[in-house]
């Protein structure tokens, strides 16, 4: 199992970090180095006199006599309350930056975010709905998600952002994105089996290219439907559970699909295989399970469009 | 002219033959109802080493698996399992009773110089209890499996997965339940059975830091307890309180579980730091420098420890208030354990360092726990936290507390104790490097690991962008290196049984009461109640006559 | 509190030889392990506590959340059969206490009465418990998923149900275990085997049976009265 195609690579920023593409990276990232630095210092203020007393002072007869030295007020005050005040800094650090980075500004633009086992779908205020998330630079956008089943984790590197999407309860997170760029999303809560196949791409428009992108129904060129749709098999988790070169995965193969005639259900009835057996299919799967087949298909009422299933019925019709 | 013979070279003489508790009875039976706490420490320990090669069996697994993105060996839910049972078999199998039930078990009683612990039949039972939850959690092995991590997150763990849930959490229920009646035991061994002359302050470190576990062990399992029962009744009477569509909250289950699971890794840590204290002390020949100190700080670990749970779900969609003051109190439990390192690296300071296989283990715990520790600082820091949780960057920093940390520390533990346990001295060369080799192949794995997270690979990932593999190839490669070096250690004290020196009472020059019995030593433990009239660090200094 | 201070077997009061017991090599004295014996069963207490601390920290949360549907569906529980386990179960508080006392007392007769006095309060208890359960099921007040009782107003009366069960089970559980134990606490009494010398099983179990006890008067109200 690899991994859906198209994801882009998290972009690399230095040895450590990746490259900062969000307005709280920054302070994300100073408070990272602080803390770095803190722990370079005391590991070396630690590990160097351990290593130079272990040399110095190699036992050179059994009965050598040591240091009656076991204790030593100042000092260990010293070590107690330097530390202390140390780490309280780091909590402030810490604490700041996790607020600026938990409410939403007043005039973020709202995208609703749905997760399931094992795909995102992304919601926009005009009922766009796409598989993969675009957004606009310079503008703050807050996402309210949740789960359909099991609890996820969304989590874009460049961002700095994380959070999980919880069924029964709405998280949400917000974040600024601050250069045009493709990254990945990856599903940061283990969720079973195509766990670490739960990614999409994540794409910053510019505000004029995110504009036509949402004119388009979530595409930048309107792409013919036999295109569209077979995006839509790849993007939308459709291609985790139904191979389209036979092989029987959870769901049955497309292939040679449009052209079998019918199909035998579990409740012993046969279907004609139509536009309107699609539809439901996609949109309300429980109700016509294949017989053979388990009952696992999320629905995907609400998270398609009528022109998205027009597409993916005109991609199904090229199956052979 | 010959001259007398010293006491310290009395107690170098290697006992030759003699009764002691290993051959003073026989046969299978004898051990199977032996009620001896150093016969039971034995079955623990080969029991916990069992453990310790299957859960090591099945991190070699994953990491082969990583080599690259898709399948190398496993498919996906291959691979979920073995990275569910690598983690269920080490941190309840291994990690949490090996020290306390091994080396607690073997010398708390005999440092305070008593003949036993307080209730030495509630201690064959932990014994018994250990074997059965564990046979109910590897029964998991040849039914379903286990796919849900260790952590047994629903609604997964209820609602989806199909692995044997039910068994595998009653097991650990079991398992709890040898945890409390150790820490039970101890509790009541170190108040009530002190030799006359031990007080408290006279304990080794050692003894404070198996107390202030079995606080925690006796204080926090119990949460464990009901925690996997409403996860059993969720999955078997669907009582719903997790169930986000019967009204429950699935958040309420992770509040519950680290509710116990955070103390729990102080259970881990604290018997390391305990074996660290006395380790560092005898292979400096010195007093420990802050001992009140490290014992406080124990105890303050144990107490502070029960305050910071919600510090594993900062980004689980609890309020924001909370992870606030969560994060505010995992900065005060990080206090005591700086304190400790620092006080042990100052044990070293005008030390008398001896460079052999116990001590190499100790300074190796001192590196490898302080990268550990600090890294937590980073996990603590709420904003940082949000980029790292849940990545490579976790599975690091609690390997190098868990492993670098508790682990090392039980190999010290064990390289320093086994002359005394077994009678037998081991190959030292052979030894420190098995030191040497666990330490390079432990920071190749586990280095690497927090470049991955803090780059943004996600953790319990089967396949990973392509950017990963070079990083997941090297920590593999380590993982290898690392296996090694923990095969060597292995059969060094194991050769050691076959054709080792017969170990003197005291071959480190040691000062508390353990070495002043013979090794190994008779099942009453001391010929007579002794009576102590010095600390357990007395060593000759610079400042005697 | 008397301690197990070691009389000769001649000076006991009933003028019977007092038994024998078993004091481990490992204890300098019978007081040694006695009081040894003591601290364990308190701290193995405290494990109870939280035991069941988490089962009332899930009410109080879930109370907070459903508080319409914990004040509906708890009308539903029949609070006179809870009264009646809540007097029979500290009537065997007492009844405990009174063997213990009679075991320190040397009073093999009445310590044995006693025990079987307290043995039949918990079966009166689980029987009553018995009823109260077979009532819920056949009215389909049942946890969770499978409650399918009808006329309720509320959202999430299921809920009430799944603590109520959890609840009143696991302390069921615990009353269950406690007539074992206190079954062998009988048999060894009945053989004479407890005097003021050696009591500290009966104290040891009684003190388990008074924390079962204090469980449910807290589980009581807030179950079964608290509207």
């Amino acid at each position: 199992m690899s991994n859906p195609p198209n994801i882009p690579p998290i972009t690399e920023d230095g040895f450590w970090l990746p490259a900062q593409a969000s307005t709280i990276a920054a302070e994300t990232d100073h408070t990272w180095w602080v803390t770095y630095w803190m722990s370079i210092f005391f590991f070396f203020l630690v590990i160097v006199p351990m290593i130079y007393f272990a040399i110095v002072h190699k036992r050179k007869s059994e009965t050598e006599k040591t240091s009656p030295i076991d204790h030593s007020m100042k000092i260990e005050i010293a070590w107690t309350v330097l530390p202390t005040g140390l780490l309280l800094w780091l909590f402030a650090l810490g604490v700041t930056g996790y607020a600026n980075s938990q409410v939403a500004p007043d005039n973020s633009y709202e995208i609703k975010v749905t997760a399931q086992m094992f795909s995102w779908s992304f919601q926009y205020p005009d009922g766009t709905v796409s598989g993969e998330l675009t957004v606009p630079k310079g503008r703050p956008v807050k996402l309210v998600m949740s789960s359909q089943d099991v609890i996820h984790s969304f989590f874009v590197a460049e961002f700095r952002v994380k959070q999980d999407v919880v069924p029964g309860l709405y998280t949400t997170l917000w974040f600024e994105a601050n250069k045009t760029m493709e990254t990945a999303l990856q599903c940061t809560e283990y969720c079973g089996e195509k766990h670490s196949n739960m990614l999409t791409k994540v794409t910053v428009l510019e505000p004029k290219d995110f504009q036509t992108w949402i004119d388009n129904g979530g595409t930048m060129e309107k792409m013919p439907p036999v295109e569209w749709g077979a995006k839509l098999y790849a993007s939308r988790g459709c291609a985790n559970c139904h191979s389209v070169d036979g092989t029987r995965v959870q769901g049955p193969t497309f292939k040679g699909f449009w052209t079998k005639g019918s199909e035998k259900l579990t409740d012993g009835s046969t279907v004609k295989i139509d536009e309107n057996y699609v539809r439901q299919s996609i949109l309300e799967p429980a109700t016509q399970i294949v017989e053979g087949y388990p009952n696992v298909m999320s629905a995907y009422a609400g998270q398609l469009r009528d022109e998205d299933i027009d597409a993916l019925i005109a991609w199904l019709k090229t199956q052979n | 002219m010959s001259r007398s013979i010293t006491a310290e070279e009395v107690s170098q003489i290697p006992q030759s033959g003699g009764t002691n508790y290993i051959n003073a009875e026989q046969g299978v039976w004898s051990w199977l109802t032996t009620v001896d706490h150093k016969r039971i420490a034995l079955m623990y320990l080969v029991s916990t080493l069992i453990a310790f090669l299957m859960g090591g069996f099945f991190a070699l697994l994953l990491r082969f698996e990583l080599l690259h993105p898709g399948k190398d060996l496993l498919d996906a839910k291959g691979y979920n399992q073995a990275f569910t049972l690598h983690g269920a078999v080490m941190v309840f199998l291994f990690v949490i009773p090996s020290t306390p039930a091994v080396l607690g078990n073997f010398l708390l009683p005999i440092m305070l110089g008593a003949k036993d612990v307080a209730f030495p039949k509630l201690n064959l039972l932990s014994l018994y209890l250990y074997w059965t939850g564990a046979l109910f959690t590897l029964s998991s092995l040849v039914t379903s499996g286990l796919d849900t991590g260790w952590t047994f997150y629903v609604p997964f763990s209820t609602a989806v997965s199909d692995t044997s849930v039910i068994a595998v959490t009653f097991g650990v229920f079991i398992l709890g339940f040898s945890s409390i009646l150790t820490g039970l035991n101890f509790i009541v061994t170190v108040h009530k059975l002190r030799a006359p002359g031990i007080t408290w302050y006279r304990l080794p470190l050692f003894c404070w830091g198996i107390y202030a576990t079995s606080l925690v062990q006796v204080l926090a399992t119990p949460v464990l307890a009901i925690t996997l029962l409403l996860l059993i009744f969720e999955k078997v009477a669907q009582i719903g309180i997790f169930n986000p569509k019967l009204g429950g909250d699935p958040v309420l289950y992770q509040h519950f579980f680290w509710f116990y699971s955070h103390p729990a890794v102080y259970i881990m840590i604290l018997p390391g730091m305990a074996i660290i204290s006395d380790v560092i002390a005898v292979h400096s020949h010195r007093r420990i420098f802050g001992y009140k100190a490290i014992a406080f700080s124990s105890v303050a670990i144990a107490l502070i420890g029960f305050l910071v749970w919600g510090h594993h779900m900062f980004t689980s969609g609890q309020s924001e208030l909370a992870s606030a003051i969560f994060s505010f109190l995992t900065f005060f439990v990080a206090i005591p354990s700086g304190i400790k390192v620092f006080n042990w690296t100052s044990t070293m300071w005008r030390g008398s360092i001896a460079w052999n296989t116990p001590m190499f283990y100790g300074m190796s715990f001192l590196f490898l726990f302080t990268i550990g520790g600090l890294t937590g600082l980073f996990l603590g820091t709420l904003n940082v936290d949000l980029h790292l949780h849940d990545t490579y960057f976790v599975v690091a920093h609690f390997h190098y507390v868990m492993m670098g940390g508790s682990v090392i520390a039980f190999l010290a533990g064990l390289f320093h104790w086994w002359p005394k346990m077994t009678g037998r001295m081991y190959n030292d060369s052979l030894g420190k490097l098995s030191c040497v080799i666990v330490f390079i192949g432990f920071n190749m794995t586990f280095f690497t690991q927090f470049f991955l997270g803090s780059r943004g690979m996600p953790r319990r990932y089967y396949t990973y962008l392509d950017q990963f593999q070079p990083l997941h190839a090297f920590s593999t490669y380590g993982s290898w290196v690392l296996g090694l070096g923990l095969i060597l250690g292995l059969v060094t004290l194991l050769a050691s049984l076959k054709s080792g020196a017969r170990a003197p009472s005291n071959p480190w020059g040691a000062k508390s009461l353990e070495w002043e019995t013979q090794s190994p030593p008779i099942t009453e433990n001391f010929k007579r109640t002794p009576l102590v009239t010095h600390g357990p660090y007395d060593y000759d200094t610079t400042e005697d006559k | 509190m008397s301690s197990a201070t070691a009389l000769s077997a001649e000076q006991a009061p009933s003028g019977e030889r007092s038994p024998d017991f078993h004091v481990g090599h490992h204890w300098d004295s019978a007081d040694s392990q006695f009081e040894a014996g003591r601290m364990g069963v308190w701290l193995f207490l405290v494990t109870e506590i939280l035991f069941f601390g988490g089962l009332f920290c899930a009410f109080f949360v879930f109370r907070s959340w459903y508080f319409d549907s914990f004040v509906e569906a708890h009308s539903h529980l029949d609070w006179h059969m809870g009264a009646v386990n809540t007097v029979v179960l500290i009537f065997s508080s007492l009844t405990m206490a009174l063997a213990v006392r009679s075991a320190q007392t040397n009073n093999k007769a009445r310590t044995v009465q006693m025990l079987v006095v307290t043995l039949v309060c918990a079966a009166i208890f689980l029987v009553v418990k018995y009823f109260e359960y077979s009532h819920k099921i056949h009215d389909g007040l049942l946890p969770g998923g499978l409650f399918h009782a009808t006329g309720f107003v509320t959202d999430h009366p299921q809920m009430f149900f799944s603590v109520y069960f959890m609840m009143t089970g696991v302390h069921g559980l615990h009353v269950v275990i406690g007539m074992g134990l206190m079954l062998w606490i009988l048999i060894r009494a009945n053989r004479g085997e407890f005097s003021q010398r050696y009591y500290a099983p009966v104290e040891g179990v009684g003190l388990y049976w008074h924390l079962v006890d204090l469980v449910w008067i807290y589980l009581f109200p807030l179950l079964y009265l608290v509207g």
